[in-house]
């Protein structure tokens, strides 16, 4: 098969399209990890993320998160059009740097808890909950 | 103000001094995340309660940046610990400006 000139620009487009998507949707977890460090490095482990692995309906999935010596707990939902779900500042009278609530999830995803500890570290879990139903409307 | 807005707070009514204590928070709220769209296509605008703090005698227990991905009725639960005899502030920001308040008081056993 030879490929005309129109042939490898579509083929090019294509193929830069496929390399594009994924990291756009990644990105923006990223942004909102980077806008809660500063871009400090952030280690795995120190968090506590409670999650279903199954949910069946995902306008409310319950989560709770505990991450000792914590000053504040960020939730990332890595799969929803906003990634950005809840951040827990701990004041002076938090007797357990722990909190659970209940998130909507739009799709099976995995949900990521960063924790800022009172050094200036920062930590971090992760779980992947399958949704059934999505969340997020349509 | 949104319609139909009830919080709701289950603290004990007594604690030993310094012990920690419980607290669930419940709000009804709509909690409308502004991606929904409603039978004609029209995108539905955001309207959700951005933000709980919860005090105790004007101390931080904790505060919350809340996003759409909030369920409806926002929920929560924590603990906080309890020096003295006094009285915790609950408070919710809505994104109209309103603000919903409701305290409990906590005496020492």
């Amino acid at each position: 098969m030879e490929f005309t000139r129109r042939d490898t620009l579509a083929l090019g487009l294509g193929a830069a399209a496929l390399a594009v998507l994924p990291i756009s949707a990644y990105a923006t977890t990223e942004a909102a990890t980077l806008a809660f460090t500063g871009g400090a490095d952030v280690a795995e482990g120190g968090v506590d993320l409670t999650a279903p692995e199954i949910a069946e309906n995902g306008n409310t999935v319950p989560v709770s998160v505990a991450a000792p010596g914590a000053v504040a707990i960020m939730i990332l939902a890595t799969g929803n059009p906003d990634p950005n779900v809840v951040t827990f500042n701990f004041g002076a009278l938090s007797a357990s740097t722990a909190a659970s609530t209940r998130i909507r999830l739009a799709g099976t995803q995995d949900v990521v808890a960063i924790a800022k500890m009172a050094d200036g570290s920062f930590t971090k879990a992760s779980k992947q909950v399958k949704v059934t139903i999505g969340g997020c409307g349509g | 103000m949104a319609s139909g807005v009830k919080p709701r707070v289950k603290v004990p009514k007594t604690a030993a001094a310094g012990s920690a204590v419980t607290l669930k928070t419940l709000i009804s709220h709509k909690m409308e995340s502004g991606r929904r769209k409603d039978k004609q296509g029209n995108v539905i605008p955001r309207s959700i309660i951005h933000r709980f703090t919860c005090e105790f005698n004007g101390a931080m227990v904790l505060d919350v940046a809340m996003e759409p991905a909030i369920s409806t009725n926002p929920y929560f639960e924590f603990e906080a610990t309890v020096p003295e005899a006094g009285d915790f502030k609950f408070t919710w920001y809505d994104d109209d400006g309103s603000v919903y308040d409701t305290s409990k008081s906590i005496k020492i056993a």
